[in-house]
């Protein structure tokens, strides 16, 4: 049942802190090159739920099944499934002890052993798109947050993941650099780069997403394509949800 | 005789002492050090045993005197053949003791100070690295120590300064340390001020030279800050 182009395969996803019950059940299958957007009101699991793909929270029920493998299992290589699975957070994470350029390289010789020099050649390359390579000698600190976002997407990108993980990845920056981050996101989802971005930014979802999760009280109260979400909402809590955000001048 | 007399006639003794006092601290510096890690380490551990024996250690070295501790190892220890000989006019045998109880002591404290640097490490940091493929101790290793060193690095030179000081208590047991030859020194001159004085000034020195190197260790550390 795991047809090639299958990427996540989410089964009963159920997810508990104590006894507040967070993820309450999410079905739904992830592919190849999509891009998929996940929205909804805060507190609704959207965060949770992305870190569950990345195992980064443990599941209390269900089944995550990552290329055919059930990475839920006992026992899992869950290092092993986090090479393949790039990750961006709200608040950056650089590494603050290190440079800008070891940022990027540190998975790539510490993970995959790349020998330095070609893993120097490559980060400068990648830091070079997103036009920040006079910055590689630079510390974190001394970084805008939207040099340090695009510093992270560059860090995931790095390590060559199937899918690119982003857990509101504008939400902690300033109103004037978000458009440099979302342009970077932008410009990977043309290239093909499978993502899954939790976000607030309505504008991005519409016009970057492939497909729109809606999620509410802990699940996916409905899914779509942008315009099925957007312009004809089903879902009376979807409808609520639009009209709260979407706001018209 | 005035507190410079006493110091040319007998400074050989002052010195002999000193020597003894800064290789002994030395030792326990680094070994308390390296084992504090250790246990610190073993606090942050998942597993029960693991943190539960951790806890202990410290609860049992820090709820009793290190003089205690000093003579329980010295006692306790009895039947360890300890080496013969001596290095630098240090008897091996009796000094090796002090420097085992003087380290156990100053794990449990550096411990302590490393776990609460450890833990004032943002967990984004150790999420991030996890992210990318790191095992555990990896981003132990690579992320988190080399921040956890920064945010430590004043309260362990508390701890390697009190080290040199409680040193002092190795003359219980007859080890030729800097008070141990302050003592031979009063006997011999019935002048005990002035002898005071001497060994308060050679302790000064050291935790004053001790404090400048770690200052520019500091300051060699704070490069990621500007």
């Amino acid at each position: 049942m795991t047809a090639d182009n299958v990427l996540f395969e989410i089964k009963g996803l159920k997810k508990n802190f104590g006894d507040l019950e967070v993820l309450k059940g999410i079905h739904t299958t992830i592919r190849k090159g999509e891009v998929v957007v996940v929205i909804g009101p805060s507190g609704s699991g959207k965060s949770t739920f992305i870190r569950c793909l990345n195992l980064l929270e443990t599941p209390t029920e269900g089944q995550i099944f990552f290329e055919g493998s059930c990475i839920t299992d006992k026992g899992y290589a869950v290092h092993k499934h986090r090479e393949k699975v790039g990750m961006v957070f709200q608040q950056f994470n650089l590494f603050n002890n290190l440079t800008i350029l070891e940022n990027v390289t540190i998975s790539l010789k510490k993970v995959k052993k790349v020998p330095a020099p070609a893993a120097e050649e490559k980060a400068r390359a990648l830091l070079r798109r997103v036009g920040l390579e006079d910055k590689a000698d630079a510390y974190p600190a001394q970084l805008s947050g939207g040099q340090k976002q695009r510093i992270a997407i560059v860090r995931a990108m790095a390590m060559e993941p199937d899918v690119m993980l982003f857990d509101e990845p504008t939400s902690a920056l300033d109103p004037e650099m978000v458009g440099e981050v979302l342009s970077v996101i932008q410009d990977l989802a043309k290239e093909g780069v499978t993502m899954v971005v939790v976000t607030h930014e309505m504008g991005f979802a519409k016009k970057v997403g492939t497909r729109i999760l809606f999620m509410d009280g802990g699940v996916i109260a409905e899914e779509g394509t942008p315009q099925q979400i957007f312009e004809d909402p089903q879902n009376e809590r979807t409808k609520d949800f639009l009209s709260k955000v979407i706001h018209v001048i | 005789m005035g507190i410079t007399e006493i110091f040319l006639n007998y400074y050989q003794y002052f010195l002999r002492g000193t020597q003894t006092t800064v290789i002994v601290s030395l030792i326990t510096v680094l070994l308390g050090t390296v084992l504090g890690c250790l246990i610190a380490l073993l606090r942050l551990s998942r597993f029960r045993l693991c943190s539960g024996f951790a806890k202990l250690y410290i609860t049992v070295i820090r709820g009793t005197p290190l003089l205690v501790q000093l003579y329980i190892v010295y006692y306790q220890l009895h039947f360890i053949p300890w080496p013969e000989g001596s290095i630098l006019g240090v008897e091996l045998a009796r000094v090796m003791p002090c420097i085992l109880a003087l380290s156990m002591n100053s794990t449990a404290y550096v411990a302590e100070v490393i776990r609460s640097g450890i833990q004032a490490v943002d967990f984004g940091q150790t999420e991030a690295a996890l992210s990318c493929g790191m095992t555990r101790t990896q981003a132990m290793v690579n992320i988190i120590l080399p921040q956890a060193v920064k945010n430590i690095l004043p309260a362990l030179g508390n701890e390697f300064v009190t080290m040199i000081k409680e040193t002092s208590i190795i003359q219980y047991l007859g080890v030729g340390d800097l008070m141990y030859n302050n003592g031979i020194v009063v006997t011999a001159t019935y002048n005990p001020l002035p002898c005071y004085y001497i060994s308060a000034i050679i302790y000064l020195t050291l935790n004053i030279v001790l404090g400048k190197g770690l200052d520019l260790f500091e300051r060699r550390m704070k490069c990621s800050d500007r």
